[in-house]
């Protein structure tokens, strides 16, 4: 167990370091949802005219998206990691050290969930200092275990395509996952306004509760009713997707 | 003489040029079209991002100062069209950087071709997948009841602008390609796309932007892109959108062409 827990530390901090490494690959992956979130403020913003609104800035709506974005774009990330890693033969030298395969798989994953943290937290600083109303800290700290949850998920989902393909030629089948999921919800309007397809879409997509459960506290308070079906959500799909990614490394072979 | 019996290629002949140019941009195809899945997202974000606006945003039309459309997915076309043509420009970017990255195009450098044919060749291919992007948007448009107003020389119109703009998205990725050597650092760029299409007027009508993404939209070129593809959708061919989209999209291969054949010559400086 101390074991396991030394080398999932290993590959966390071997992440981590890329960031400062590769910083011409991580840079925009840090600063894509504030760009995201001032790019829609800034197009759509007029849209919060709408009384469904209820006179919610639209900056202050769009956030929670941009916070989730951050995940996605981390998750996806982490995929493309690993497919270069793939291609350069590092990770078949990974598979022959003495560690389980499900340790190596955790190591990965648990990286994107602290990396999550780094474009979430610029996001804030941007959109506090252009006068988005602080949320209660309880609001905050709900919002980074749901952001740094699905970006577990979605790590999940792309080390599947990574251990699939086996190059970084699949990043944008990675992307898509996490424009899908954190788009196909109540992300720009919320539910009335939204044509019938899509808000049926919203209603079966888990992310909604997700993106709802970190929205709470930036336009309203907190409450159990929408934290513990966003935590359900979250915890669900890593528990699916992580599924998947342990099926696929298991059978890898090289 | 002996060169004549090892038939060594006259680089000066233009015909020769031609000839290699249309070699690479096959080559480039047929490698996209090998795996269908890498070029899928090209035309799949878009339409993601399509579906997303009209069904959250189809209300926006009744705003005060929004044009006169038919519905919002007239108006969102255009943009459509705009975001794949320029994630066709990442996705060229991405294939010769793993060119860079696995050798092929050391050998290219090494053959007896014209450097520039490398850079044309897959640039045509480029121009090849902007005909497929356009074709594919306009269909879609089509299919969930969108109109041409401008009727068949509306659509050529927007096959026009698309395909220009399309190479020079297209010789924009391949400028950042033969900089950064490195398809993950290309990859990069995908938010940038972003920032450059939010300021501009390729999804929301210019005077409705907020400040100062509204001044941003006035200078970007991407604007006059999509309102030049996007006038013949809405309203009908008018010549001063046709022109301006135009001479963007013009603007943009003449820039981005001599951005990349200067890279270019740098690369070949450090080979």
């Amino acid at each position: 167990m101390t074991q396991s827990i030394r080398v999932v530390r290993a590959l966390v901090r071997r992440a981590l370091n890329e960031i400062l490494r590769v910083p011409g690959a991580a840079i925009p992956g840090v600063l894509a949802p504030t760009i995201f979130m001032l790019g829609l403020s800034s197009v759509f913003g007029k849209a919060s005219a709408l009384s469904a609104y209820h006179a919610v800035d639209f900056r202050t709506f769009i956030v929670p998206v941009g916070l989730l974005q951050g995940a996605g774009f981390t998750g996806a990330a982490t995929g493309v990691n690993l497919a270069r890693d793939i291609e350069q033969g590092w990770f078949d030298r990974l598979l022959l050290a003495p560690a389980p395969r499900a340790t190596l798989l955790t190591g990965v994953v648990a990286s994107a969930a602290l990396r999550a943290l780094l474009p979430g937290t610029f996001l804030l600083i941007v959109a506090f200092s252009l006068g988005v109303a602080v949320p209660s800290l309880l609001g905050l700290l709900i919002a980074a275990v749901l952001v740094m949850g699905l970006a577990c998920a979605m790590a999940c989902f792309s080390v599947t395509l990574a251990l699939r393909f086996r190059t970084q030629q699949a990043a944008p089948l990675m992307q898509i996952a996490s424009f899908v999921g954190v788009l196909f919800t109540t992300s720009y309007a919320p539910k009335p306004l939204l044509q019938d397809w899509l808000r049926v879409v919203a209603d079966v997509n888990p992310v909604t509760r997700v993106l709802e459960g970190v929205r709470q506290g930036f336009i309203g308070g907190v409450t159990w009713a929408h934290t513990w079906p966003a935590l359900l959500s979250v915890a669900g799909l890593i528990a699916v997707l992580g599924w998947f990614a342990a099926r696929g490394l298991r059978r890898y072979s090289f | 003489m002996a060169a004549e019996r090892l038939d060594v290629p006259n680089v000066t002949d233009p015909g020769f040029t031609v000839r290699v140019v249309l070699a690479l941009a096959r080559r480039s195809l047929r490698n996209a079209l090998r795996r269908p899945q890498f070029l899928a997202p090209l035309v799949l974000f878009p339409s993601m991002f399509l579906a997303v606006n009209v069904g959250g945003l189809h209300r926006t039309t009744s705003l005060p100062g929004f044009p006169h459309v038919d519905g919002f997915l007239d108006f969102q076309l255009a943009g459509a069209i705009t975001q794949s043509l320029l994630l066709g420009g990442v996705a060229t970017g991405i294939a010769t950087a793993l060119e860079i990255e696995g050798g092929f195009f050391d050998r290219l450098v090494a053959s007896p071709i014209p450097r520039t044919a490398i850079v044309l060749g897959r640039l045509v291919a480029t121009g090849a997948t902007a005909v497929a992007q356009v074709t594919y948007f306009l269909l879609l448009g089509l299919l969930f009841g969108a109109t041409v107003k401008g009727g068949i020389p509306g659509v050529l119109v927007v096959y026009l602008i698309g395909i220009v703009a399309g190479v020079g998205f297209g010789a924009i990725g391949q400028a950042i390609a033969l900089r950064a050597k490195s398809a993950s650092s290309v990859q990069g760029i995908f938010p940038l796309v972003l920032v450059v299409l939010f300021v501009s007027s390729a999804f929301f009508p210019k005077d409705l932007l907020s400040s100062p993404a509204d001044i941003v939209a006035t200078y970007n070129p991407l604007s006059y892109i999509a309102d030049g593809m996007r006038t013949p959708i809405i309203d009908g061919v008018g010549s001063t959108s046709t022109l301006e989209g135009l001479a963007a999209a013009v603007f943009v291969v003449i820039a981005a062409g001599a951005i990349a054949i200067v890279a270019l010559r740098g690369r070949l400086r450090d080979a």
